[in-house]
């Protein structure tokens, strides 16, 4: 049993991470990821909808007639969705504020409704719920490194914004003195440069991998097809 | 045949329906309940504002209470009727709080809150919403640079007409090089803004309950 847990996490941190593998759900990775705060609270609230939808569909999906499971599903999502919206802005209402046009957005995240598709109508709850957080968790740590990367290359700053989450935070944690800013890395361009680079360094952890456990070169078995 | 199309549909449209109720009410639900707390919030969020711009002491009204309603007019740039709050003091006005709309910015409106006292001088601007390109025009928000202070305690009376213009186009006003459009955009604005008041002064200064 622990077996699947297992897998279900590592296929959603690395193996199929939807940020860097799968590849669904740019928008929001491309939008929000001016910041780490941003991309990191904007990823939370995608885990959190991920996990409970999945765990919503999982427990009805017997009563769920194929014909329509589109539309129930979507229901479902956007109804969480605006149920996560309404709950930010009432409790952490300066967050709202950056991230306010965004999670309505979450709705029409790929990633949403292809793991209910994928996995929660033909499983058990638990492992469902499970598998949408630890998508949702790995496409946060996707978004938040690429925040993470953009913020310190195009503002010398470090968890800035830390404030507007937890009050009495200060502004950022660090600041690079006398820097002016690479523009680029802040500009939509350069979320595909980071993305792009995130994309990369994964994909070479990986080939490295398989060229360890097997001598024959990772390129060989597709050349055959 | 066409009975059994009949029954399926229907059963299936039921549990559209039963869906849809379970969503919908579940919804009306956390409405209802987070409804107060954003209200209190954005109350606080628009109070927090007002104090960046019209010390505290300015004041001994409810600002969120004391409104006027400003039609669309050209000296604001508003195309919908917006709202100035009042300030005031032992019931006498000491001073308003305007939106503007510069219309004319590198990309898209930008939008102002301007506070202006009594004798005419500007308390404190500050920039609701722009569009501005990050790292370039944005230091007009001060979220990114000192800029709109430059704003303070200017007035009509101190600085004439001709002096309301970016340094670049022979006026007093500091602007950063790579980014003129901008400030000069918000300086049309917070001058347009001004006339507007001595303009109206009388008919803002009316509501006296």
């Amino acid at each position: 049993m622990s077996n699947i847990y297992k897998e279900i996490t590592i296929n959603g941190l690395w193996k199929q991470n939807p940020g860097v593998v799968q590849l669904l759900g740019l928008c929001p990775t491309l939008a929000v990821t001016t910041t780490a705060v941003n991309g990191l609270s904007l990823g939370l609230a995608t885990a959190i909808v991920m996990a409970c939808a999945n765990g919503a569909v999982s427990l009805v999906r017997r009563f769920i007639p194929s014909e329509i499971r589109v539309p129930v599903f979507i229901l479902v999502i956007a109804a969480l969705v605006t149920v996560i919206d309404l709950s930010i802005n009432g409790f952490a209402h300066s967050l709202h504020k950056v991230l306010g046009i965004f999670i309505p957005l979450i709705v029409v995240n790929c990633i949403v409704l292809a793991r209910v598709e994928s996995f929660a109508a033909k499983n058990a709850p638990v492992p469902s719920m499970l598998d949408g957080f630890m998508m949702g968790t790995g496409l946060m740590l996707v978004l938040g490194l690429l925040g993470a990367m953009r913020e310190f290359i195009g503002k010398g700053t470090v968890l800035s914004g830390l404030d507007l989450i937890f009050t009495g935070m200060p502004k950022a944690l660090y600041t690079m003195p006398d820097y002016h800013g690479f523009l680029l890395a802040v500009l939509p361009p350069g979320a595909f440069l980071g993305l792009g680079t995130l994309i990369a360094v994964r994909n070479w952890i990986e080939i490295r991998k398989t060229a360890k456990t097997n001598t024959t070169s990772p390129l060989k078995p597709a050349l055959n097809h | 045949m066409p009975k059994e199309i009949l029954k399926h549909a229907s059963k299936t449209a039921l549990t559209l329906i039963a869906f849809a109720f379970v969503g919908t009410a579940m919804l009306a639900f956390v409405f209802d309940k987070t409804k107060a707390p954003i209200e209190a919030s954005e109350k606080e969020a628009r109070l927090a504002l007002f104090k960046q711009i019209l010390p505290t002491s300015a004041y001994d009204n409810d600002l969120l209470k004391e409104t006027v309603q400003i039609a669309p007019n050209e000296q604001l740039g508003n195309r919908q009727i917006t709202i100035a709050n009042i300030a005031k003091i032992n019931d006498k006005t000491a001073g308003v709080i305007l939106e503007a709309i510069a219309h004319d910015g590198y990309s898209g409106d930008i939008k102002l809150l301007i506070a202006i006292r009594a004798d005419s001088s500007i308390s404190g601007v500050r920039v609701l919403a722009h569009k501005e390109t990050p790292g370039l025009g944005d230091y007009i928000d001060i979220a990114h640079g000192e800029w709109i202070k430059l704003f303070n305690d200017e007035s009509v009376n101190k600085t004439p007409a001709a002096q309301w213009l970016v340094k670049k186009d022979g006026g007093k006003f500091d602007y950063m090089v790579g980014a003129t459009i901008t400030p000069r955009a918000v300086v049309k604005a917070v001058f347009k803004a001004t006339q507007f008041f001595e303009a109206n002064k009388q008919k803002l200064f009316a509501v006296e309950k």
